[in-house]
């Protein structure tokens, strides 16, 4: 038979029992709108991660004093990184693109009678480029406002803001414990990391930092940035071996500093999202397994009640796989027209997901082919049986059938 | 030899009692011929009407239409056969609800996988003076209308033989004569057919009649 007929044959009989179609169709409507929302708030919540994760910078080694965490205690001295062992890493290890010693303290800012109490961070000029800061407005300071422990500083997006309101912070000075800081740079908003505000922040050379300000000898942190094309897994033995070296740690004793590889926290992350998003999908996908039960259930109940209708189409020639052909196809368009429905319901509810929480929700093309194709199978391998109850009636007794 | 049955049996188990619906049974019918078939209730003849429409198979004997041995074909074959060569007229119309009248005469001719489906359809539902409630879907149709688009579905195809069981069973007396004298007008035109009847005045009008009693066809018929 036609193909076109039998499309319009099937259009016909699901339009007849437009309740009992939609009711078929709501399972797989649902499953595949929760499929796509679910996905799409695995994906959202990927990259929020990775958002995060990259504000930190890219390629990135820190190094900081003391040992690993033991039961929530640092063993080591917590002053165990100087100016030194950054300069020896910078000048003896390969695949370094930049390295920057840092050292941090809370202290009081102010600026005429306004003031802010945030984290001041000392650091080398090439902080900025470690960490994937941009300049808002004004500059960075050089590698000579560094030695010759010059007062400039970069104020954070939030920083500045509070302490200028709608001033330019540029040229101004700033007060830091009493000693007087040109204001040279302000920093484009980065966004609250949830355990630390980047936004927050003043940026100064680290030896007025460390000389001034804080007036201590060791570091807080030393940031590497590794070429892009390096193996940082290298770069990180290569670290903790000369770290060793030049602390003059016995073969089996302990670190007394901590290295933190960005490459393992973003594996970490894209392990977690990924079984999150699988974990989501999974029960989603569950649903769609319920919604191609209810089609079952629907087109048995259709062929029952079409009984008569397939004895006559026998008398008049139609064979098993005519038969087979059109049921099947019932299923498939009631699977289809639901998955179609259910993307436009998955969208919706991906959409209200990002209006009304905080959480993100990314709508990938993958995740429409997998419901589309998902669908359509649920359609087939639920429809044939079905179907084939129907190919196989026995047209004498379909056409007695009362 | 439009068709010929040689000593056709039929029986069908219900639990334990075996029912014997066909106890060999032996006809032969010419082209063109309008033939009635009577009997009582039980006696055999919607059975034997299945087995020549090719709905059902033979437990034993021979039937052969137009030339060609029947009892010994595949599922599709038979489907062929009832597609092209066969025409059904059923008493309670079994026309599909919910189509228009000419949707339902089209009906074998998308399974025969015919082109000009639309011309043909209406040339039937004009020989059946129908033409005119060509898009009416069944339920709003009369009984003798409805009958007279089931006519109308038997004989789109062409096929060699119309197969009628009880055709006026469920009309009043007048609609029933009228899809009579419509078959008569069919048979006068050339075409085989074969009439399972009650109705005294039906069966007189047929050129033949064929008794049944018991799954036989009765003595001196
Ligand atoms: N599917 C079936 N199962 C059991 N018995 C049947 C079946 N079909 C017909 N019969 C029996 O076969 C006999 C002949 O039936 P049928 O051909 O319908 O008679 P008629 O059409 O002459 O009234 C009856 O006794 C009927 O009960
Ligand atoms: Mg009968």
């Amino acid at each position: 038979m036609l193909f076109w007929t039998i499309i319009k044959v099937s259009f016909k009989s699901l339009q007849a029992n437009k309740l009992r179609t939609f009711l078929a169709m709501l399972g797989i409507i649902i499953g595949v709108g929760a499929v796509i929302s679910m996905l799409a708030l695995g994906a959202g919540a990927k990259n929020q991660v990775m958002e995060r994760i990259t504000a930190m910078g890219t390629n990135l080694l820190v190094v900081s004093p003391g040992g690993d965490r033991r039961g929530g205690v640092r063993a080591g001295s917590r002053e165990s990184l100087t100016i030194k062992d950054a300069q020896e890493i910078r000048d003896t290890i390969d695949g370094i693109a930049a390295i920057s010693p840092l050292v941090r303290g809370r202290e009081q800012v102010t600026y005429f009678n306004e003031n802010v109490n945030t984290t001041i961070t000392g650091t080398a000029s090439t902080y900025l480029e470690i960490r994937n800061f941009e300049m808002e407005k004004g500059r960075g300071f050089t590698v000579m406002e560094e030695d010759h422990t010059s007062r400039v500083a970069i104020l954070g997006a939030n920083t500045a803001e509070l302490l200028f309101k709608n001033q330019n912070p540029l040229g101004e000075r700033i007060r830091i414990k009493n000693i007087n800081f040109k204001v040279i740079g302000v920093l484009k908003e980065k966004g609250d990391q949830g355990w630390f505000n980047p936004d927050e922040i003043v940026v100064v050379p680290y030896p007025v930092a460390m000389k001034q300000l804080f007036g201590q000898p060791h570091l807080d942190e030393i940031d590497i940035k590794a070429n892009t094309d390096a193996d940082l897994t290298q770069v990180e033995e290569d670290v903790t071996a000369l770290l060793r070296k030049r602390h003059r740690i016995m073969e089996d004793a302990e670190n007394d500093f901590h290295v933190r590889n960005q490459a393992e926290i973003i594996d970490m992350a894209s392990t977690f999202t990924r079984t999150f998003t699988i974990l989501l999908g999974g029960i989603a996908g569950i649903s769609l397994v319920v919604g191609g039960i209810g089609i079952m259930n629907i087109m048995l109940v259709t062929v029952t009640e079409r009984t008569r209708e397939i004895g006559v189409r026998k008398a008049i020639g139609a064979k098993d796989r005519d038969i087979l052909r059109q049921f099947l196809l019932e299923a498939i368009l009631i699977s289809a027209i639901g998955g179609i429905l259910g993307i436009v319901f998955g969208f919706t509810v991906a959409y209200a997901i990002k209006q009304f929480t905080e959480y993100q929700t990314v709508i990938e093309t993958f995740s429409i082919m997998l419901a589309l194709t998902v669908s359509a199978s649920v359609g087939i391998f639920f429809g044939f049986y079905p179907a084939f109850r129907a190919a196989k009636l026995d047209p004498i007794a379909a056409l007695r059938y009362e | 030899m439009m068709l010929e049955t040689q000593n056709l049996q039929k029986t069908y188990q219900l639990g334990e009692a075996t029912v014997t619906a066909l106890a060999g049974v032996n006809i032969a019918i010419d082209e063109g011929e309008m033939v009635a078939i009577t009997g009582p209730s039980g006696s055999g003849k919607s059975t034997l009407m299945h087995i020549l429409g090719c709905l059902d198979t033979p437990d034993g004997g021979k039937y052969i239409l137009a030339g060609e041995d029947i009892s010994s074909l595949s599922k599709d074959r038979l489907a062929t056969i009832r597609n092209r060569k066969i025409g059904f007229v059923f008493q309670f119309f079994n026309l599909l609800p919910r189509i228009s009248a000419i949707e339902n005469v089209e009906l074998p001719l998308l399974y025969a996988g015919k082109k000009e489906t639309r011309s043909m359809a209406i040339q039937a539902l004009e020989t059946v003076g129908l033409k005119d409630r060509m898009t009416h879907e069944p339920n709003q149709l009369s009984g003798g209308q409805r009958q007279r688009v089931a006519v109308a579905r038997a004989i789109v195809t062409n096929p060699a033989i119309i197969l009628a069981d009880e055709p006026t069973g469920n009309l009043d007396s007048k609609t029933g004569d009228e899809i009579l004298s419509l078959f008569q007008r069919l048979n006068e035109e050339g075409r085989t057919i074969i009439v399972v009847t009650h109705d005294d005045y039906v069966s007189r009008h047929c050129g033949r009649q064929i008794r049944f009693r018991d799954g036989k066809v009765e003595e001196g018929y």
